[in-house]
């Protein structure tokens, strides 16, 4: 099996969870990846999770997105790696050019915290590949600043080449541009989120009925890299 | 500032048999200090049942341990950080959260839980300034605790909220913090001859100097230069680093520096672990220049640890704080005898045997009956007649409306333990390991302990362990945290003797230690002391997760209360906010009854008959109904005149908050009922009705017989219950 990595930064905070539920609950090969290594030979895919890089110094996401690792994650992106950047994940993505646009301070300027209703808007991706198109689905956010900007021509090209991901349903908890809470980029294959999969994905720990929506971009990730999965 | 006072001078110097030099003289002023050497309180709470297994040391208690069995123990700490919120409410905030992460880590357990308590002014009252002020305290301390608790990735699960004119322009902040690791890895708390002295973590520099003085007065002039300065990302980083010295054996002692800074910290260690120490004040990390060896010593700039560890693990150390580039410098050396000895540059400044800095002369502080409570005779309040204005308005009051807008602010999840998010239940809970889970609940009543502070404080306890028993988990211990006035005033002091009889007998019935706890006095504001505060924390232990319900309403369920209701409304929302009463009397906590119900509860929910409990408390058993229904999106039906009562009135019945009731929510009536029937004593037990069939324009009836008292729309409830928390903030007209 082909190992996936998990991206930790000083000051990341959810990488735990991302590999308790890869390697502890989806029995996946998971390895920690520290900002300072070199190389990222044999990773079949990428996680980078969320938490507070760097303390949010300057603005979320900007300092990691130019240390050195994000070199190596651009070249193996370039390659067709899978790459998720979930939350301040997807803040280092989009400061590091990756994605396009821009996540800037929550609508309502506070922190939020809270579970959403979100529509899978393209399954293409190998984060996707599970869900039903407009499949509705339930996660958690909890993000300071995750409101998804971008001038009219970036939105309009997001949403010609289908790389809005997923979009917030009911509620925008944030402010988003066309409640926009996931994109990927033209190839599909670099995929940031606001939403937390890794918190969804034990029935135990949802508010609402054993819910595991979050686990399908995990198993999503492993079917791509064609590996049949049950959990 | 409070510095020695003549007789401690004296004291002083009858023991070192000399006159102290200035940096000794400083030291011991820090620690000397109330807030570091519980000088007024020690004496009262020895007489509390402590925890046998406690680790640390810290001031009065200690950070408690819990074993929890599959090898791991669980941390338990409580602090709070008053005086610097009501003056700079975010970085006040911010710190609290900082120092109490820090206890915790001392022990080399993770932090894996916050809870707060928080306690304001009038935010809805008739002074526009003073609502004003509140709204800005109350906004600033959620952020300084969401910024920092969020950014070091440590969930915040819960906590409670309390608005009282007794703090306008002041706030209690409390925080409570839990831990967990594997026991084999708790830091030993031992130190050789010879092992080195690190300082790890921020520089030092001159915020905080005088903080713990600063903390020891009443609060009549606002000095910001003891606030400390938050750095979360600086905490996030030394935690790791620290956890992965821990658990690969190299720390052998280990403290946080807080309150009275390196002063306090060396001279409690040295105490504790009966070792002296040599340090040299010149090797410490400044941030800023021309500091003195007394402002080094006594600066409490955050995010910093003392660590002792041998010489051999001097290079491993050092390769771990490399690579999470943590600044740090070995400022010293353990040495034999019981003194400090610290030098500056080559001079020595103090040497000092730490016993004599550690151990203030104990006050005999006087109490006497305050003369208020002569004058707070109950007075013969009217019967309102229609009572479905008044349960819309309670519903709204900010001590009982929705809390979201608080806790949405703090990330509740992070670390995946969460099984119950703050608002989902009576006590918060976190999933450890196999099924095993354990639940916390942080309770206050601040007007019940101002009218009688020994049923008050009772009240609190039995509330707190109440919510504990709602989650289907059997409490092993309990943390208090007794905020008051000035000790030296004899009043104030007496409510505090009472709040810890209070303690005292309850643990003593009850048969459960004290593992962690705190005295804050000198909450004043202009001399006006606030009311009695103290704040009980309550831990349980559960094993089945799949039998723990929500603290909400299903359709097609059957509604029992559990427990007498009474003619007890002295300090309760309804007298306070319809009628402008404050007296009357405080709910009294009947031991052998409160012990009764809890065990007939953990028995129903132990056989996994019931869909949910919900804990009866502010607000009574209207509150506690019209909050189920509205969290679990369910109208109802029921006859408050079945549930068993030695009430006059009816609207006492619906809004007393006589302690030991609950509310109990089941799909299966006989087998509940059979269950209560057989029970070995007599439960006070009735069906009073029934959730609706469907969602479907949803209903809420309360009845006394067949007179319908209230029959409103839930959505109506859901309005009122929602909305005004934020409205109240948003009030910026005013």
């Amino acid at each position: 099996m082909r190992k996936i990595g998990v991206v930790v930064f000083p000051g990341t905070n959810c990488e735990r969870d991302v590999f308790h539920v890869l390697s502890d609950v989806l029995h996946i090969e998971t390895e920690y990846i520290w900002h300072d290594r070199q190389d990222l030979d044999g990773f079949a895919g990428l996680v980078l999770p969320g938490g507070f890089s760097y303390g949010d110094r300057l603005r979320a996401g900007v300092i990691a997105a130019h240390s050195p690792i994000i070199h190596q994650v651009k070249k193996i992106a370039k390659d067709g790696v899978p790459v998720l950047g979930i939350c301040n994940g997807f803040q280092i993505l989009i400061e590091s050019g990756l994605l396009p646009g821009a996540l800037v301070k929550n609508e309502r300027l506070n922190f939020v915290c809270k579970w959403i209703d979100a529509k899978v808007k393209n399954t293409t991706t190998p984060f996707t590949k599970l869900f039903q198109k407009n499949q509705q689905i339930r996660m958690p956010v909890a993000h300071g600043e995750g409101r998804y900007v971008a001038d009219g021509l970036t939105i309009k090209r997001l949403r010609q080449k289908n790389q809005i991901v997923l979009s917030f349903l009911n509620e925008n908890p944030n402010g988003s541009a066309e409640s926009i809470a996931a994109i990927c980029n033209p190839e599909g294959n670099v995929v940031g989120m606001m939403p937390h999969p890794e918190r969804a994905s034990e029935g135990v720990l949802s508010p609402v009925a054993a819910c595991i929506d979050g686990s399908t971009f995990f198993r999503s990730l492993m079917h791509y890299l064609g590996e049949a999965y049950s959990t | 500032m409070s510095a020695l006072t003549a007789n401690e001078i004296s004291h002083l110097r009858k023991s070192l048999r000399r006159h102290p030099t200035e940096t000794e003289f400083q030291m011991v002023t820090a620690q000397w200090s109330e807030h570091c050497s519980y000088k007024s309180s020690r004496k009262d709470i020895s007489q509390l049942p402590l925890s046998r297994t406690r680790i640390g040391l810290n001031g009065g208690f200690d950070a408690g341990l819990i074993e929890i069995g599959n090898d791991l123990v669980l941390t338990v700490r409580i602090e709070s950080h008053n005086h610097p919120s009501a003056i700079e409410p975010y970085g006040g905030a911010a710190t609290g959260v900082g120092g109490v992460v820090r206890d915790i880590l001392s022990a080399g357990t993770r932090p894996i839980a916050l809870m707060n308590g928080l306690r304001f002014g009038n935010i809805n009252g008739n002074n526009p300034k003073v609502n004003q002020h509140t709204r800005w305290l109350l906004r600033n301390v959620v952020r300084g605790i969401s910024d920092y608790g969020n950014c070091i990735g440590v969930p915040t699960i819960g906590g409670e909220l309390e608005f009282d004119k007794s703090f306008d322009n002041y706030c209690l902040v409390d925080v409570l913090c839990i831990g967990l690791s594997k026991t084999s890895e708790v830091v030993p708390n031992f130190a050789d001859t010879e092992d080195l002295i690190f300082l790890l973590g921020g520089s030092t520099g001159r915020d905080g100097i005088h903080g713990a003085a600063f903390a020891s007065a009443g609060l009549n002039r606002e000095d910001r230069s003891a606030v400390q300065i938050p750095d979360p990302f600086l905490k996030k980083i030394l935690i790791e680093a620290i956890l992965e010295a821990v658990e690969k054996g190299y720390i052998n002692a280990m403290k946080d520096l807080g309150g009275g800074g390196l002063a306090c910290c060396l001279s409690e260690t040295s105490y504790s672990l009966g070792k002296g120490f040599d340090v040299d004040l010149s090797r410490v990390r400044l941030r800023e220049e021309g500091m003195t060896p007394t402002e080094i010593l006594i600066s409490e700039s955050q995010e910093r640890m003392f660590l002792i560890a041998g010489k051999e693990n001097r290079e491993s150390l050092e390769k771990i704080f490399a690579k999470y580039e943590v600044g740090y410098s070995i400022i010293g050396k353990v040495c034999s005898g019981h003194n400090i000895k610290i030098r500056h540059h080559s001079k020595v400044i103090a040497d000092i045997p730490s016993q004599i800095v550690a151990c203030a002369p104990l006050l005999n502080r006087r109490s006497a009956y305050p003369s208020y409570l002569r004058k707070k005779a109950a007075t013969k309040l009217h019967l309102p007649k229609n009572l479905s204005p008044i349960l819309l308005d309670l519903l709204g009051t900010p001590n009982l409306c929705n809390r979201s807008w608080i806790y949405e602010q703090f990330d509740s999840e992070v670390g995946l333990r969460t099984v119950l998010r703050p608002g989902e239940g009576d006590s918060s809970i976190l999933r450890l390991v196999d099924g095993k889970y354990v639940a916390m609940s942080l309770d206050g009543n601040c007007r019940r302990c101002y009218l009688d502070p020994y049923q008050g404080t009772l009240g609190c306890l039995s509330e707190a362990v109440r919510n504990v028993i709602c989650s289907g988990a059997s409490p092993v211990g309990l943390v208090d945290h007794l905020q008051f006035g000035s000790p030296e005033n004899p009043e104030v002091f007496w409510t505090f003797k009472q709040s810890i009889a209070a303690i005292k007998d309850y643990c003593d019935a009850f048969k459960l230690p004290v593992i962690g706890g705190k005295v804050s006095f000198y909450n004043e504001k202009n001399d006006s002391p606030i009311k009695p505060s103290p704040v009980i924390g309550a831990i349980g232990i559960g094993d089945k997760l799949e039998n723990i319900g929500k603290a909400r309403l299903s359709p097609r369920c059957h509604i029992f209360v559990i427990g007498s209701t009474k003619e007890e409304l002295g300090g309760s929302e309804y007298y306070l906010s319809f009628h402008k009463s404050e007296g009357g009397k405080v709910p009294r906590v009947d031991f052998a009854e409160d012990k009764r119900n809890a065990l007939a509860v953990s028995d129903l929910i132990a056989n996994g008959v019931v869909k949910g409990v919900h804990d009866c408390s502010k607000g009574g058993i209207a509150i506690a109904l019209a909050e189920s229904a509205i969290n679990g999106n369910t109208g109802f039906d029921v006859d408050l005149s079945l549930a068993p009562n030695t009430c006059d009135r009816i609207d006492s019945l619906m809004f007393s908050e006589s302690n030991s009731r609950y509310v109990v929510i089941t799909e299966r009536p006989k087998e509940v009922s059979e269950i209560l029937t057989n029970f070995k004593s007599r439960i006070y037990c009735r069906k009073i009705g029934h959730t609706s069939d469907s969602a479907a324009n949803d209903t809420v009836q309360y009845r006394n017989g067949n007179q319908i008292l209230v029959n409103l729309e839930l959505e109506k409830l859901r309005l009122a219950y929602n909305n005004s928390l934020e409205n109240m903030l948003n009030d910026v007209g005013i």
